[in-house]
């Protein structure tokens, strides 16, 4: 690996600004794309606006191929996380919840906050934070029950599947250019 | 047909590359919370607080993560003034066509919703930036599980609080 890419990599304060401005483009987006709106949000789980599906499914494809264009130069490693069906699913049907009750999730909430939504300051960011705070204190007894039950590998798709990861990209992206092509044809 | 979703969505794409090429981190926003509640508990109950096993992997300070979500504050503010979308506003228009014009109602409501994020991101370990997009690009297996099931339970969720029947 470059040696000057490993630098700019362990420079601590460095990485806090870029953090910072990867933060502040990734807010514009979010705000241009109009996903910091309650209404776009709840639109979207009710099925009558597509904006949600339409920005994640284009941040997909064009991530991808870039991410893994850099990993096979050597520029870029993964980064995947550990799940469960205890941990994922469950966690994820109470998330569910939350994004259909708060109607903003934890990077639209903060956006929402800027762009002037009180709801999202007041209510989403102050719940968000208890209940971090109440999932940390249950942390040691969900760890040794639920958490770990029906683990899944932490693999690639393409690793599961034994092939070459672009045999898995390139359809990818296809299905999602089809996807995106039939939700416009649908006029959602 | 509106373009502007999907050159958002590239660029949220575009921006994920640099994230891991520069950083060698995922875009993610939901331990940034994890960390504050730590700090905010820690200010308030002292030291004990840093014992809790979960803030030893997520030890409560400020970290690349945390700026990224102050950043969105920032750059979405700015946008939304630039454009001449900022608006303070208390309850989002759909909500109040649904529920009505209470501030409070809306404000339980979201701090209820919020809860049920807080638990429900950390217990999936990512929400909809850190698996829905920066897990789901790598083609991570948990991340697609994820996503599908947030979109699932959401979707249910808004259809029994809304109350309409498929």
């Amino acid at each position: 690996m470059n040696e000057a890419l490993q630098r700019l990599r362990g420079n601590a304060p460095v990485q806090l600004l870029l953090g910072l401005a990867i933060g502040v483009g990734f807010g514009a987006c979010l705000q241009i794309a109009g996903v910091t709106r309650y209404d776009v949000i709840l639109g979207q789980l009710l099925l009558t606006d597509f904006t949600v599906v339409k920005v994640m499914l284009s941040a997909v494809a064009v991530g991808t191929v870039g991410v893994y264009l850099m990993r096979g130069a050597g520029l870029a490693d993964l980064h995947i996380k550990p799940g469960s069906v205890g941990a994922t699913v469950v966690g994820g049907i109470i998330f569910g919840a939350g994004f259909a009750v708060l109607g903003y999730c934890p990077g639209t909430v903060a956006g929402a906050v800027g762009s002037g939504a009180l709801d999202a300051l007041v209510g989403g960011v102050t719940g968000i934070l208890i209940g971090a705070g109440i999932f940390a204190a249950l942390y040691p007894r969900l760890e040794a029950s639920v958490l770990g039950v029906g683990a899944l590998p932490t693999a690639t798709i393409p690793d599961l599947l034994r092939v070459n990861p672009w045999a898995v990209v390139v359809p990818l992206v296809l299905a999602i250019a089809v996807v995106l092509y039939g939700i416009e044809l649908a006029g959602l | 047909m509106d373009w502007t979703p999907y050159i958002a969505g590239a660029g949220i794409g575009v921006l994920s590359w640099l994230a891991f090429l520069l950083s060698d981190r995922p875009i993610g926003c939901s331990t940034a919370y994890a960390r504050t509640s730590g700090m905010i508990e820690h200010a308030v109950r002292g030291k004990a607080v840093l014992d809790r096993a979960y803030y030893k992997q997520f030890a409560p300070k400020v970290d690349w993560e945390w700026m990224l979500v102050l950043g969105v504050v920032i750059g979405a503010g700015a946008t939304a003034l630039l454009t001449g979308a900022f608006a303070l506003v208390w309850v989002p228009p759909a909500f109040e066509a649904a529920f009505g014009p209470s501030v409070p109602l809306r404000l339980a409501v979201a701090l209820a919703g919020g809860v049920l994020m807080g638990i429900g991101s950390r217990w999936a370990g990512g929400c909809t930036s850190g698996h829905g997009i920066s897990g789901t690009l790598q083609l991570a297996l948990s991340s697609w599980v994820a996503v599908f099931v947030f979109f699932a339970s959401g979707i249910l969720f808004a259809f029994l609080l809304y109350g309409v029947t498929p």
